[in-house]
């Protein structure tokens, strides 16, 4: 078992990684042009004011130590009042992540139960009308950018054939589900295309193995030879490509969550970057600089159970 | 012994589809294996052993290729008339195969033990716990020790020979009557290629097993095999007993391979090699494929294809001028 051994230090890669993003984010954020205060005030602000907005939020201080007083916070639990929300960051960050979390959590799931059975319909009838068709679909589904396929989704499904919302977030859970079906499906298509793609490469080279060979020297049947030898063989590569594209994905969710007004992480950046709400956008930055570690910490541990072989 | 041959090969053909039509790759090959004996197949790189071996599991590589011809007759079934299912039947269940490398030849995500297991469920109908205990038996027959334990190792887990040694075990699952070996040994050192082949005589000894032994070393051949047959560009040379072939090799083509052994050299001379290079599917000479390279060819080897002629009891050879006894009786 000493295999998973790296589960109990791996995590411990986080503190660099966070203490490195959070420099450098904070240091960006701050050198986008245009002052928060007088974001917040509009364009009536007097001077006094803008100084006392200033002063309030220690906007006035050198800028390392803004980060001391930043990194004081944040071992108190706080990240820092957001300019706009008035409210510490991390309150905000908390109501925001749920929604992000289905979008991103759902295209994976959808992307898969597409990809898995187009690769293998692909893979098994190759040079077949089957197989162009889904060659067709990977091809399309990457030639489409993300706002483009929302917004045509969203004349399909919700305009035309007027079953699903255009925009928004549900109370309960069946309405959650039900706003998030078309805004996953717009992030689902390019991943499942090029899901789709690497899987079938990988499932035909897998066919043409010699231990492939082997399996149907033991007169196995097709379906056996396919689902349990070719298949588990095809997956490491597939999973890699999750975790390197995670992201694209992170940064996907950021435009399909402006196109579907979904309430989420990459809404809230997008408003905290207009607004020049500093501690707003720092904080999202590393919840997904967070959330990319984390993920391809989870790639890690499955391609160990996938492949007995890897040793990390 | 039992009546008859277990396998009965006549007159196979496989051929690759070119556009200009169907292109021998094996023509005409015959031969038969007896029960509980071994079948040395040797040849050149290319002189279409694996492909032989591959079309008597109905399991030709590439759609492009086909057996045109001839019958492969097991016991009293002809395999070249099975369908498909009735074929996978046949495969690991009477005819097993292993093959040079067995580190590309399992399957690296499956334990050893499940991949014995899968195909004693699918030929046998057998239990989950039941073909496990069955697996673990097969591992214990080819001299893995620990086999409880073993079973639930990855193949990257087994050293080169015991590695070798569940491949063996893999393919002898449902006990076959026939395995069909495809150079098993030649990736080996010579120690473990010893362990292999005593394992193998074993097996033979112990089970009744037939076998087909691909090789290209004589070397292991005179130490293990029965009889041997010679291929050469797609056709076989020569075939007979072993003692006689490699006492008294009658083809031009098997002389040369034994004086081009390495064990064959006295001390001091030069070991000698076979001039030339083997043909090729599109560029296959005339009459005799040999005759490029053969020392004794003559006019007619150029223009008329030899008959594959009894040249002693049980021994035939390919060959207008045959060497050894008898040669003064051919044309
Ligand atoms: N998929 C294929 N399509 C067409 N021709 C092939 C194919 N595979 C092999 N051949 C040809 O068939 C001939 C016989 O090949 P085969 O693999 O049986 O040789 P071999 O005697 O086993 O050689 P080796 O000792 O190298 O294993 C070769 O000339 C090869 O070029
Ligand atoms: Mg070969």
């Amino acid at each position: 078992m000493h295999r998973y051994r790296f589960v109990l230090y791996r995590p411990l890669q986080l503190i660099p990684v966070l203490f490195g993003i959070s420099v450098i984010t904070f240091v960006l954020v701050r050198s986008i042009p245009g002052d928060p205060a007088r974001v917040l005030l509009g364009p009536r602000s007097t001077p006094d004011a803008i100084a006392r907005i200033r002063a309030q939020f220690g906007l006035d201080e050198p800028l390392w130590v803004q980060y001391l007083y930043f990194l004081k916070n944040l071992f108190h639990g706080e990240m820092g009042k957001s300019i706009l929300y008035k409210i510490d960051v991390l309150k905000v960050l908390t109501t925001r992540i749920e929604p992000t979390l289905v979008l991103v959590f759902g295209a994976v799931l959808i992307a898969l139960l597409l990809a898995v059975p187009l690769a293998a319909l692909s893979a098994r009838y190759k040079g077949r009308l089957a197989d162009h068709l889904v060659r067709l679909f990977s091809t399309a589904g990457l030639g489409f950018p993300p706002f483009w396929l929302g917004i045509m989704l969203i004349i399909l499904f919700s305009v035309v054939l007027d079953v699903l919302p255009t925009s928004g977030y549900g109370r309960d859970f069946g309405d959650k589900l039900h706003h998030m079906i078309l805004p996953c499906l717009t992030m689902a298509l390019p991943l499942a295309a090029v899901l789709t793609r690497n899987l079938r490469a990988a499932m035909l080279a897998e066919l043409a193995s010699d231990q492939v060979v082997a399996v149907r020297a033991r007169g196995l049947p097709e379906t056996i030879v396919f689902w349990r030898h070719v298949l588990p063989n095809s997956l490491v590569p597939a999973i890699n490509l999750l975790a390197v594209n995670i992201g694209w994905l992170i940064g996907g969710s950021v435009v399909i969550e402006s196109v579907f007004a979904v309430p989420g992480m990459g809404q809230l950046l997008v408003r905290g970057i207009f607004t020049r709400d500093y501690m707003v956008v720092q904080g999202v930055a590393m919840v997904f600089a967070c959330a990319s570690v984390l993920i391809n910490f989870l790639a890690d541990i499955l391609t160990v159970a996938v492949d007995p072989r890897v040793r990390l | 012994m039992s009546a008859g041959p277990v396998l009965s090969v006549r007159d196979l053909t496989v051929s690759v589809a070119r556009d200009e039509g169907w292109r021998p790759i094996v023509d005409g090959v015959s031969f038969d294996l007896q029960a509980g004996q071994i079948l040395g197949l040797v040849g050149e790189s290319g002189s279409g052993k694996s492909m032989t071996c591959r079309a008597l599991m109905r399991l030709l590589p590439g759609a492009r290729l086909a057996i045109t011809g001839g019958s492969i007759r097991l016991g009293e079934e002809e395999l070249t008339a099975l369908d498909e299912a009735a074929m996978r039947k046949v495969r690991g269940g009477q005819i097993g195969m292993i093959f040079q490398n067995p580190s590309s030849h399992l399957d690296p995500v499956m334990t050893i033990g499940a991949q014995i297991a899968e195909t004693i469920r699918f030929h046998q109908g057998a239990s989950r716990r039941e073909a496990m205990r069955q697996a673990i038996e097969v591992l214990r027959q080819v001299g893995i020790p620990d086999p409880t334990a073993r079973a639930g190792s990855y193949p990257h887990e087994f050293s080169g020979g015991m590695r070798q040694r569940a491949m063996i075990a893999v393919a002898l699952a449902c006990q076959p009557k026939v395995l069909i070996a495809d150079e098993p040994t030649t990736a080996l050192d010579v120690t473990v290629q010893a362990q292999i082949l005593r394992l193998l005589l074993d097996l033979r000894d112990s089970k009744g097993l037939s076998i087909i032994f691909i090789t290209h070393d004589l070397g292991v051949v005179s130490q293990t095999c029965d009889s041997i047959a010679v291929m050469y560009g797609g056709r076989l040379a020569e075939l007979g007993p072993k003692r006689d072939i490699i006492r008294a090799a009658r083809h031009p083509y098997t002389a040369g391979l034994i004086r081009c052994q390495p064990g064959a050299a006295a001390t001091g001379t030069y070991l000698e090699t076979i001039p030339g290079q083997p043909p090729t599917v599109d560029a296959m000479p005339s009459g005799c494929r040999f005759h490029p390279r053969c020392p004794r060819a003559g006019e007619t080897c150029r223009e008329h294809q030899p008959a594959f002629i009894s040249v002693d009891l049980g021994h035939r050879a390919a060959c207008h001028f045959p060497e050894g006894p008898g040669q003064e009786a051919a044309r």
